[in-house]
């Protein structure tokens, strides 16, 4: 057999060539990877913090809770992203809380309901009201709308919401906050949840029991359907990742969230 | 250069085998992942179970059978009749300057992601079937008339190649034995091609329920078992889809499983559809 040793030589280089991007890539960067519902957020924070730092490269991506979770022990990324907390084994990782998310009850601007009890909200998802004239509303069928299972946006309603109750199997089920926003809102008898941090006004977000899903209300502890969103490492962080964390959980950095609806965890911050 | 020759030759094996290699890691791996939870729940609860919570263990998928089979039996329904109708006109009936026209936009039909036909369902045919029929519109409706688009391509090229591929003494006979061009159409061709059809149908059948983004996105995901073309349905694949970025340990392997299900479903249509196509009626 016979190979041209020209040839041999370009194969080598360009092997040699695409290990050195590897390794360069791996060097100057670092990985968050995880929940899409803080993907935007962390998208955001990496921005600005690239902006401040030049040099430095923070890749964001999603893939959900559980796969960011799971990619930090697998070490293909530094950081995972976690709206739910973590279980079993996952307990043993290193977690950072950066800040708090509420979850809004959801329903089309043309249903003229605005406030319902936590009873009713479980009774609804349970399936068991199933016409908004029984909550006061007109007499049409009430459709309901929820996230798919593992969900950290669902596992957190399951957990402050419906308790021991299963959401109905009636439901419809869609896999992003925007896609369940988007049912609502096209919907004028439907119901659903989402991250507060994306209420807009193509939908209504509803009072529970009179109180309104807003800021005050969270920090004050009123509003209790609120879940954490977490940074989660391998071990306490050093170097590139740490100084991403200090800088997510700076001042301005939690002004930041603040304005795009999170509930900032800056007050915590002061007391330790 | 025999030496040289030799080398390529290996080579082009090679990587012929390597196609086949990935398959056969892919349906290894589905298996290794899948079958341990399907023999530890019990194939029956599995396959004939009703309920679906991952959250409680309850992994039964008989829901998402019949939705699949509702769907794709939905898209049957009206693609066929669409389907044999354009093929029909294409091959017998059509002025040359009109084919020109009309066949490659068949064939882009293809080419349209499916993301594209899903987008189009939610916003123009969701509505429409929310407002006019009632129900939440997300439905096996909606999912079937957006299906019987996307297998028309498939539909109609192959059953076109069957007729093109008659012996033209066929339909001279008949015309000269002195029936119209619709009785040699209705009485001869079609039933002469009757294979590659019915073959075409099976191949356009294993798309509809391969299909995913677009079923996820018009078919509301919910998990119960359909009564009616207005219920919201979940179908095996946009089960796996839209459970999968978050799924872990049984319930991941629950989503492996599926998927050896709809293996063997795809399997079996692809097999059947070979089988078909190469008898010949003659």
């Amino acid at each position: 057999m016979h190979v041209n040793p020209k040839t041999l030589l370009w194969l080598l280089s360009l092997l040699l060539i695409l290990s050195c991007m590897g390794c360069q890539r791996s060097k100057a960067g670092i990985t968050v990877a995880g929940s899409t519902s803080v993907e935007p957020f962390a998208g955001l924070l990496a921005e600005e913090y690239m902006s401040r730092h030049p040099e430095s490269h923070i890749y964001v991506q999603g893939g959900g809770s559980t796969a960011g979770i799971e990619a930090v022990i697998t070490r293909a990324a530094k950081i995972g992203m976690s709206s739910r907390n973590l279980i079993g084994e996952e307990k043993k990782l290193y977690t950072v809380t950066i800040a708090k998310d509420a979850i809004a009850i959801i329903i089309n601007p043309k249903n003229p309901i605005q406030d319902l009890s936590l009873n009713q909200i479980k009774e609804v998802f349970a399936g068991n009201i199933k016409s908004w004239d029984k909550l006061g509303g007109a007499s049409h069928p009430i459709i309901l709308v929820t996230r798919e299972e593992g969900s950290g946006t669902r596992e957190a309603f399951q957990k402050f919401m419906m308790g021991k109750e299963d959401i109905s199997l009636e439901a419809l089920v869609q896999d992003s906050n925007g896609a369940v926003r988007q049912v609502v809102a096209s919907n004028p008898n439907a119901i659903g949840f989402i991250s507060l941090g994306l209420v807009n006004n193509q939908i209504k977000a509803l009072k529970i029991s009179g109180v309104e899903p807003n800021l005050t209300d969270i920090e004050n502890g009123k509003y209790t359907l609120v879940r954490p969103f977490l940074f989660v490492f391998n071990e306490e962080p050093v170097g590139e990742a740490k100084s991403f964390l200090e800088f997510v959980l700076s001042p301005a950095a939690q002004k930041l969230l603040s304005n795009e609806g999170l509930v900032p965890v800056l007050a915590k911050i002061a007391q330790e | 250069m025999p030496v040289k020759e030799k080398i390529i030759e290996k080579i082009f094996l090679l990587i012929a085998l390597s196609s086949i290699t990935i398959l056969a890691l892919i349906t290894f791996f589905i298996f290794e992942e899948g079958l341990p939870l399907i023999l530890k729940i019990g194939p029956k609860a599995f396959l004939l179970g009703e309920r679906w919570i991952p959250g409680k263990g309850a992994f039964g998928i008989f829901p998402m059978i019949a939705s699949s089979f509702w769907v794709t039996f939905g898209a049957l329904l009206l693609g066929i009749p669409l389907g044999l109708a354009c093929t029909i006109f294409l091959t017998e009936l059509i002025p040359p300057s009109i084919g020109i026209l009309l066949r490659p936009a068949i064939q882009l039909l293809a080419a349209i992601p499916s993301v594209i036909y899903g987008f189009w369902g939610l916003i123009v045919l969701v509505p429409l079937i929310q407002n006019y029929l009632g129900g939440p519109g997300l439905s096996i409706l909606a999912g079937s008339l957006v299906l019987s688009f996307m297998i028309l391509p498939t539909i109609i090229t192959i059953s076109e190649d069957s007729l093109k591929s008659l012996p033209p003494s066929y339909k001279a006979g008949a015309l000269a034995l002195g029936a119209t061009h619709w009785q040699t159409i209705w009485r001869v061709l079609i039933p002469a091609a009757r294979s590659g059809i019915v073959a075409s149908i099976i191949l356009g059948m294993g798309r509809a329920i391969g299909e995913t983004m677009a079923m996820i996105m018009i078919l509301g995901n919910a998990v119960k078992m359909p009564t009616s073309f207005l219920d919201s349905a979940r179908t095996l694949t946009t089960n796996i889809g839209i459970e999968m970025g978050y799924a872990s340990g049984d319930h991941r392997q629950a989503l492996f499983a599926t998927g050896i299900v709809l293996f063997f479903i795809i399997m079996a249509l692809n097999t059947l559809a070979i089988f078909l196509s190469r008898r010949r009626v003659h």
